[in-house]
Order: structure tokens, then C-alpha cells, then sequence
């Protein structure tokens, strides 16, 4: 199996402070990946690193290849992103916004409209192309955000907390989005506060205080720490954590 | 470069969907010409004032003619006793008292002078200077008449003249000054909201993450207000042309390149408010205290620096609004060429390059 994702005692200090602890970890192509923490743990600030968008203290990673020291433009081409605060522009349409985010990763107007054209087909918005975003339920707005962060066929896509505030319903039909772009060979990333999502990933990390504590597929999880559930084994861990808010 | 388009688009589009942003932006500087035009005006017309004529000969009817035919004045009462004038005074509607004493016209013809009182009202202090300078001029007007009928006795007259602005119209001074305000507070206040805004939704990070330059970022946000704050510049000097007219006497090309320099000035502090800040709220406070009163006390507009205490001067030099004005007063009303504004022009291009690299600098200390 290729690796893409490659962390070696990846650190990350402010001051005295150690946001993320010596963290270690590989992940597959076309893997869901878990990132799995309390507030606070440290989860962002290693997310942040994977994407380039901070520089690690000390230790090694490498995404899809690119060493995150050197190599960050290269990273940038070759991995999406959503945040968790909802991340589209609500005062342009559906299409503008697929236009634009397409646009900035410099796709061919041909390949933008044909890839618009499957996106919407693909999420039923056929006849909301025209309205502004901000006009859309937030569940609508989630799923389209995911599918303009890998418009571009991103080789990773990291997800932060995607699917904040909606009912179980939406965030299910979130995660058929998700099996979709893995079976293309996309690798997902994601951090979550729901464990019923975390059931849905292919392995799961739980980062308690800066370091990652447990790494395995929810099943073994289960098993290791003879718990009926992912939430069991959540609280087992996190239950120590000195930090939060 | 065509994502760069993209991004310039789409700003365009964040711009012109904004029913606020688009009064603001093109609302202000039309109000603003308008109110400084017709409603401001540091021209005192139709004071009222009252008259005590105790003399009632010719040559004191002939003068309250001539006072009362001036746009300055409105005689309010005409007959008042000593205790009357103060009344009238405490009542705060009259601004001067004129009184001529019982032998005016007598005094005038028998010995060759004669005394006129004149009483205002100095709570407005430039108001009452004004006044007395209207009042001067009427009674020296009239007393040259007289001269031309009788034996003109020897005397010094200064005549003045007035460059630049022979009516003295207020126009002249506040145009410039409207310009530099208006630019400076759309340009630095909309760049710096616009910034914060994709951090405050969180689509900053995401930009962030694509391989989109940061730099372009920033520079993307610039062009559409440059671009629509180019169109307030011409905007408000059509209007000055043609309902205040005001001409441009000098080069309208130099004036416009010299406008840009000071749009990207005031875009690039836009630009640095609003790396330093988080909240769209914070970076509009910022713009309208930090930016708006320098502007308005420091650049000359409206209160004359060289009065101001020496601290004060030298902090007027940081402000760029203070070189723009004289660049504009010297290419729009005195018609001088670029020979008498390239200091000025210089210092601009120096707040200009120190404000973005500085700006920059802290937007990429962000990304690490």
C-alpha cells in the first residue's frame, strides 16, 4: 500500500508550551483516517502542520512525497481542505463559489465546467445553481464545501470537524460523500468530535494532551481497551488529559 | 495570472453584491461634496446685525444702504438705545451693532474724520474677525466714493489681491480636503474589513492552503478598489467642476497618477490594519478612530498646521493625507506642474513602501 501521509516525532512547541508531542504515524492512499482528540489536544495545531500552514518545531512528515519543511507549494497542490468553520463564500452562488475555488487551483475553464456540471448533477443542486450560498440549509452547504475541496483531485483532503451542528441524518449522507471520493483513491483526513463518525473511518488516532495515545481501526480499539463503544474507549483515554478548556 | 482573475472577480462580485459596501463606497464622497459645498462654508452671509443711528444725516443713511445692499448683512431692527443693543446681543441672534454717533455726517465734513462704533458678538472669534473685515471694506468702499466728489486727502491704500482664489471660495480649500478624506477612509477602511472578513469566515485558511501566492491575495483585494476609487476621484472632480465650479487649473493626467499613489498608500495601510486584527468590528473601529481623525486634524483641511503646537507638527508628517492635500491644492488650484510637488510625492512613495513591507512582513509571520 502507498503511503501519503508519513509523520516522524512530528513537534510542535509554542514557548514552553508543547501543542503537539513528538507525533508518529503513517496513512494509506484511499484510507479514511481518523484524527480523534478532546479540546485542546493538539489536533489542529497537527493538522496544521500536515498543511503547510505551520512549521513543525522539530521531527519529520512527508505528504503525498513532499517533505512539509521544503516542500510546502508542492503540498499545497496536491491536498484539499475544509475547515470547520463552513468555508464557502455565501454572498456568491453555487457556482461561483465551485468557479472560483476551481479558478485559484488554475483548472482549465474546460475541465471546471465539465467537473461543475458533475458536482452538481452528483449533489441534486441542479436547480440552485443561481442562488447564493448563504441561502442554503447547512447540511447542503457542508456537502458542497467537501466536494469544491477535492474538485480539484486532491492525492489527501483534510477535514476539520466537518460536519459541526447537523442532525445524524445529514451527516450520514456527509460520509457517502466521503466513501465516494476514497474509492476514487482520495486518502481523508479527518478530525471529529462525533463518535459515531468515527466508527466510519478506516483507523482512528485519539490524541490526548499532545501525543497520540491509541492507533488502530475502531474494532481493534473496541477490543484493546474491552469497551461496547467508540465512546467507551474515547473517554477511557481522554479521561487522564490534563488540558482542555 | 488568470487565477489571479478569478480572485479579482470574485472580489468585484463581494463589492457590487453589497448594497452597504456600494453606499459607502459611492454615497460618501457625493454626500460629503455636497454637504461641504452648499450646507459648510466658512463664508459668512446674512449675519444679522442691528443699527443705532443717531446721526441721521445723509452721509450716515447713504452708509446703512450700502451695508444693507451687501450679501453679508441683514439689518435686523434699525432705532436702538444703548440698553437695546445688549439685549439684542444676549438674545444671540445678532452677530454686530453698528452705531453712529449724533454728529457722524457733521464730524465727517467739518473735520475730516469721524467715528463709527462697531459692537460684535466675539464668542465665535473668526466669525467676528470676518465680520469686521466686511464691515472695513463697506465703510472704505463708501469713503472712496466720498473721495472722488471732494478734495482727496493723502492716504496709503493697500490693495490686495488675492491669488489663486479671488473670491475666496470656500470650494477651493474643502475639495482637496473631501478628496484626501474620502479616499483615505473608503480605501483603508474597505481593504481592511475585506481582508479580516475571510479570516472571520474562515475562508482565509483555506486560501492559505491552495496554492494561491498570499501575495495575490492581498494584491487581488487591492485592484477593485483601486479601480472603484479611481472612479470617486473622477466622480468628485466632475462635481466640483461643474456644480461647484471649481476648475482644475493644472494637469488632470499628474493629478489622477498622484490620486492612485495615494489610493495605494491608503490601500496598503488597509492592508496592514488588517493583518494585525481579527474582527471585522476591530479593523472598523481602527480605520474610522485611527484613520479619520489624524486625517481630519492633521492634513491641513481644516485647521492650519503651522498654528499647531510643535509636537503636533511633527506628528502631521506621518500623516499621509497632509502631502496628498497639498499635492491636490497645488495641481488643482494653483495649476503648478510636478516640479513643485515631487518632494511631497516622494514622501508619499516612502509611507507607501514602508507601510506594505511592513504589512507583508506580519502576513507572513501569520503563515508560520
Amino acid at each position: 500500500m502507498e503511503v501519503v501521509i508519513k509523520t516522524d516525532k512530528l513537534t510542535k512547541r509554542f514557548g514552553d508550551f508543547v501543542a503537539a508531542n513528538e507525533i508518529t504515524f503513517e496513512v494509506s492512499k484511499g484510507e479514511i483516517f481518523g484524527f480523534l482528540g478532546a479540546n485542546g489536544a493538539g489536533k489542529t495545531t497537527a493538522m496544521r502542520m500536515l498543511c503547510g500552514l505551520s512549521i513543525p518545531s522539530s521531527g519529520e512528515a512527508t505528504i503525498a512525497g513532499f517533505d512539509v519543511y521544503k516542500q510546502t507549494e508542492q503540498i499545497k497542490r496536491n491536498i484539499g481542505y475544509m475547515s470547520q468553520k463552513f468555508s464557502l463564500y455565501e454572498d456568491l452562488t453555487v457556482v461561483e463559489n465551485i468557479q472560483f475555488f476551481g479558478g485559484i487551483y488554475g483548472l482549465s475553464d474546460k475541465t471546471l465546467k465539465s467537473k461543475s456540471e458533475e458536482l452538481i448533477n452528483q449533489l441534486g443542486l441542479q436547480s440552485e445553481t443561481k442562488k447564493l450560498v448563504g441561502s442554503l440549509p447547512l447540511g447542503w452547504k457542508q456537502k458542497l464545501s467537501f466536494s469544491v475541496a477535492v474538485l480539484h483531485e486532491p492525492k489527501i483532503v483534510f477535514l476539520d470537524e466537518p460536519t459541526g451542528g447537523v442532525d445524524p441524518v445529514t451527516r450520514r449522507q456527509f460520509w457517502d460523500l466521503i466513501y465516494e471520493a476514497a474509492e476514487k483513491g482520495i486518502t481523508i483526513f479527518v478530525t471529529t468530535h462525533y463518535m459515531d463518525e468515527a466508527e466510519y473511518c478506516n483507523r482512528i488516532s485519539i490524541m490526548v494532551d499532545g501525543r497520540i495515545k491509541a492507533l488502530d481501526t475502531p474494532g481493534n480499539l473496541k477490543k484493546q481497551f474491552s469497551a461496547g463503544s467508540m465512546d467507551e474507549v474515547f473517554y477511557e483515554l481522554a479521561r487522564g488529559a490534563k488540558r482542555g478548556d | 495570472m488568470k487565477q489571479f482573475l478569478t480572485f479579482v472577480k470574485k472580489e468585484f462580485a463581494h463589492v457590487l453584491r453589497d448594497r452597504k459596501t456600494m453606499v459607502i463606497l459611492f454615497g460618501l464622497p457625493i454626500v460629503q461634496i455636497l454637504i461641504f459645498g452648499f450646507a459648510l462654508s466658512n463664508e459668512v452671509k446674512n449675519s444679522k446685525i442691528v443699527i443705532a443711528d443717531y446721526a441721521k444725516d445723509n452721509i450716515s443713511q447713504e452708509l446703512i444702504a450700502k451695508i444693507e445692499a451687501s450679501q453679508y448683512f441683514e439689518i435686523e431692527k434699525s432705532l436702538m438705545r444703548q440698553g437695546e443693543i445688549e439685549a439684542a446681543f444676549k438674545t444671540g441672534k445678532i452677530k454686530m451693532a453698528i452705531v453712529f454717533p449724533e454728529n457722524f455726517g457733521h464730524d465727517l465734513m467739518h473735520d475730516n474724520k469721524s467715528q463709527l462704533q462697531v459692537i460684535l458678538d466675539a464668542t465665535d472669534p473668526n466669525q467676528a474677525t470676518t465680520l469686521t473685515n466686511y464691515i472695513s471694506s463697506v465703510v472704505a468702499d463708501y469713503q472712496m466714493e466720498l473721495n472722488k466728489t471732494n478734495a482727496a486727502p493723502l492716504q496709503i491704500l493697500p490693495e490686495t489681491r488675492m491669488l489663486y482664489n479671488p473670491q475666496l471660495k470656500g470650494a477651493h480649500n474643502f475639495v482637496p480636503g473631501v478628496m484626501a478624506l474620502v479616499l483615505m477612509l473608503v480605501c483603508v477602511m474597505m481593504t481592511a474589513i475585506s481582508i479580516v472578513r475571510e479570516k472571520e469566515i474562515g475562508t482565509m485558511e483555506i486560501l492559505l492552503v491552495s496554492p494561491f501566492k498570499p501575495i495575490l491575495v492581498v494584491l487581488s483585494k487591492a485592484v477593485p478598489y483601486l479601480i472603484l476609487s479611481l472612479v470617486n476621484v473622477i466622480s468628485i472632480l466632475l462635481l466640483s467642476v461643474f456644480v461647484l465650479d471649481l476648475p482644475v487649473n493644472g494637469s488632470v493626467l499628474l493629478l489622477i497618477a498622484e490620486s492612485t499613489l495615494f489610493i495605494i498608500t491608503s490601500l496598503s495601510l488597509g492592508l496592514l490594519i488588517s493583518v494585525r486584527t481579527q474582527s471585522q468590528q476591530v479593523a472598523m473601529l481602527i480605520s474610522l478612530m485611527g484613520m479619520l481623525l489624524p486625517t481630519l486634524l492633521f492634513s491641513g483641511f481644516m485647521f492650519p498646521i503651522e498654528n499647531m503646537p510643535l509636537p503636533l507638527q511633527i506628528i502631521s508628517n506621518a500623516v499621509p493625507a497632509k502631502w496628498y492635500y497639498i499635492i491636490v491644492k497645488n495641481i488643482m488650484i494653483k495649476g503648478l506642474g510636478f516640479a513643485s510637488i515631487w518632494k511631497e510625492t516622494l514622501i508619499l512613495l516612502g509611507i507607501t513602501l514602508f507601510l506594505t513591507t511592513v504589512a507583508i512582513k506580519n502576513f507572513k509571520i501569520r503563515l508560520a
